[in-house]
């Protein structure tokens, strides 16, 4: 349903272009959870809120193509893409306090979306707010439509992004580090929240995290991401039981075990990823690769299979 | 045994919000409530719980930039609680912080090489020479370059001011080091390179920790032992092994099960308890048991009778009227 093809964007900025996305191409299938993993810096979210549409910064160049169930979104008209975001394309961000507006009240928030798309009456929009509010399990709906977001916790808060989100049952959702801000346990409600929610309406979503013990949950594909490329694509077993990259196995290595034998040491990355300003050439991970050889110098492609990586390790 | 570097006894620690003209009036935030534990010289304490816990409260408390409301702290077998700021003074080279995020916590108008030498001109009587001498010296032993004495903060990557900070805290050669949060604004990649940082200072200049997480593989990593912490107070304290592998408290469980872990293999092993509701305001706190309102096994005593911190095995305590093991 969602075809992305070399998107690129590119910033012009004082200190010279900023290749953000770097030839970016992935598929999202009907009904999919396809999860984005990388370091800040990576282009995890500057490519998806290119499929959104978001990127206005007019430095910004976007080349490349978005296909969205046969129409192109790169160069879309604004007023189409308007009518197209929100209703059949909806974002969750990261932070659910700037995401909400603090002046109006959460009901009236979700009730602006719903008339923007459909054409219903006020009432009729002010119950669906109530309904969806029950729906992302807010207790008491009725008297919660009145509240301002700076009433609310932060988990509530989420919920309520969330049901707007969902306010116009969109096709595809967008996720931006739903639950990095929150608490473990309210983190898991919310992961909670969207398994229900996947199965009752099923959306499909792009999930786009840094933390592989989410994505180990969540997942049915997986990309990876490095200084604004993909370097790995698969399934979600694929990646984790046997990674191809040596930074997605770098990066799996890195994290402190919760169960089983403490390591004395844990197994670091050396380094910092790279600057965007001033990236390597060849593979922009070789300066921090434990694996690295000549071929790394030049760069190296990602394959056209459904499991592949960016690795002349790999492909060699 | 030797004698414990840290006690805490009976800590409280209570903010006011708002003034006589807001509309709730002037609130009392319990912050933290009868906080009671010792550190012992060489280990890691890992204090975790999720946000408005009081953990960084308590370690802001620890280091003497809050005043207690009641309790006392005794540091090397010296009560620092009701110490005066002056008094403190020749205390502070022997207790440092390292702050959560490396970006708020370095004057950006200052070079690196300055900001490691406030603390040796403040409290040291050393020459220019020796100061940059120490500077070298710790640069080196925190992974910096020497020429990078002399750029300012924005200059370097998260990591790498993480590493200027944990360098202005070591300088005074202190005993104990409060760490709040150090890696949580890191990278996963950058994050283990600082973990493994501290374990090495730790081995080498015999410092002791107490580390504030929210992260619980993190914590793990790197305690002797942990006290889990709930709305101002420890509800579970134990070594590290044991409270993760058999948490007592339906709190620490809860905790405990809510991490995604990153191995499909372990996945489906552990059930998930996923807790109900909010944490309570620490402004008004629940009644009895302060973790009645969201525990799964919460009885009628637990509403109206609050537990105590009592051992429950050797190195071990939990505050719950119906513990698990």
């Amino acid at each position: 349903m969602l075809k992305v093809r070399k998107l690129s964007v590119t910033f012009r900025t004082e200190q010279g272009m900023v290749q953000a996305v770097d030839h970016v191409s992935f598929d999202v299938g009907e009904g999919e959870l396809l999860g984005v993993v990388g370091e800040s810096g990576s282009g995890k979210t500057v490519s998806l809120l290119a499929v959104m549409g978001l990127i206005t910064d007019p430095n910004a160049v976007i080349t490349g193509s978005i296909q969205y169930r046969g129409r192109e979104l790169v160069g879309m008209k604004p007023r189409d893409m308007r009518a197209l975001r929100g209703k059949e394309i909806a974002m969750i961000f990261q932070d659910p306090m700037t995401a909400l507006t603090p002046v109006y009240t959460i009901g009236w928030q979700i009730a602006e979306q719903v008339l923007a798309h459909e054409k219903i009456s006020k009432a009729a929009a002010w119950q669906r707010a109530i309904d969806l509010l029950a729906e992302v399990n807010i207790p008491n709906p009725q008297e919660a439509v009145h509240r301002y977001p700076h009433q609310l916790s932060g988990g509530m808060r989420q919920r309520v992004v969330i049901a707007m989100a969902l306010s116009c049952n969109p096709a595809l959702l967008v996720a931006d580090e739903p639950t990095t801000a929150l608490d473990v346990t309210v983190q898991a409600q919310i992961l909670d929240l969207l398994h229900k929610l996947r199965r009752n309406h099923g959306s499909a979503i792009v999930f786009i995290t840094h933390d592989m013990g989410v994505m180990a949950e969540i997942a049915d594909r997986m990309l990876v991401m490095y200084a604004g490329r993909v370097v790995e694509r698969g399934t979600k077993e694929e990646l984790f039981l046997q990674p191809l990259h040596p930074y997605t196995r770098a990066l799996l290595d890195s994290i402190p075990p919760l169960t089983g034998e403490k390591p004395k040491r844990l197994r670091a990355i050396p380094g910092t990823p790279p600057n965007l300003l001033n990236r390597p050439l060849g593979c922009a991970f070789a300066p921090r690769c434990i694996e690295r050889f000549e071929k790394c110098s030049a760069e190296p492609a990602l394959g056209d299979g459904k499991n592949a990586a960016a690795c002349f390790r790999v492909s060699a | 045994m030797s004698a414990p570097l840290l006690e805490v006894v009976d800590v409280a620690k209570r903010f006011s919000a708002g003034t006589r003209f807001s509309r709730q009036g002037v609130r009392i935030v319990h912050a933290l409530d009868g906080v009671s534990f010792t550190v012992m010289p060489g280990e890691t304490l890992g204090l975790v719980g999720e946000s408005g816990c009081g953990k960084s409260t308590l370690g802001r408390c620890i280091t003497r930039l809050y005043d207690l409301t009641s309790g006392t702290l005794r540091f090397a077998g010296t009560d620092i609680s009701a110490l005066s700021q002056r008094q403190m003074r020749p205390m502070r080279r022997r207790i440092q912080m390292v702050f959560q995020d490396p970006y708020a916590s370095l004057n950006p108008r200052r070079r690196v090489r300055d900001l490691i030498a406030e603390p040796l001109r403040v409290h040291t009587g050393m020459s220019e020479a020796e100061i940059s001498k120490r500077i070298a010296e710790l640069l080196d032993i925190v992974g910096l370059k020497p020429d990078h004495a002399m750029r300012f903060p924005h200059e370097f990557s998260g990591g790498q001011r993480q590493r200027i900070g944990i360098a202005r805290a070591i300088a005074l050669n202190p005993e104990l080091i409060v760490l709040d949060e150090p890696v949580s604004a890191l990278d996963v990649s950058v994050q283990a390179q600082i973990v493994n940082l501290l374990a090495d200072l730790q081995e080498r200049l015999n410092l002791t920790y107490i580390f504030i997480a929210h992260d619980l593989s993190v914590v793990r990593q790197v305690s002797t032992r942990i006290a889990v912490m709930y709305l101002g107070s420890i509800v579970e304290m134990g070594s590290a092994d044991d409270i993760f592998s058999r948490p007592a408290h339906p709190y620490t469980q809860a905790l405990i099960s809510a991490v995604p872990v990153p191995d499909l293999a372990a996945q489906g092993s552990t059930k998930r308890i996923v807790l109900t509701g909010d944490v309570p305001s620490p402004v008004n706190p629940p009644s009895g048991c302060r973790f009645h309102t969201r525990c799964p096994i919460a009885q009628d005593r637990c509403r109206s009778e609050r537990p105590v911190l009592v051992p429950s095995a050797p190195q071990r305590s939990v505050a719950c009227h119906f513990p698990t093991c």
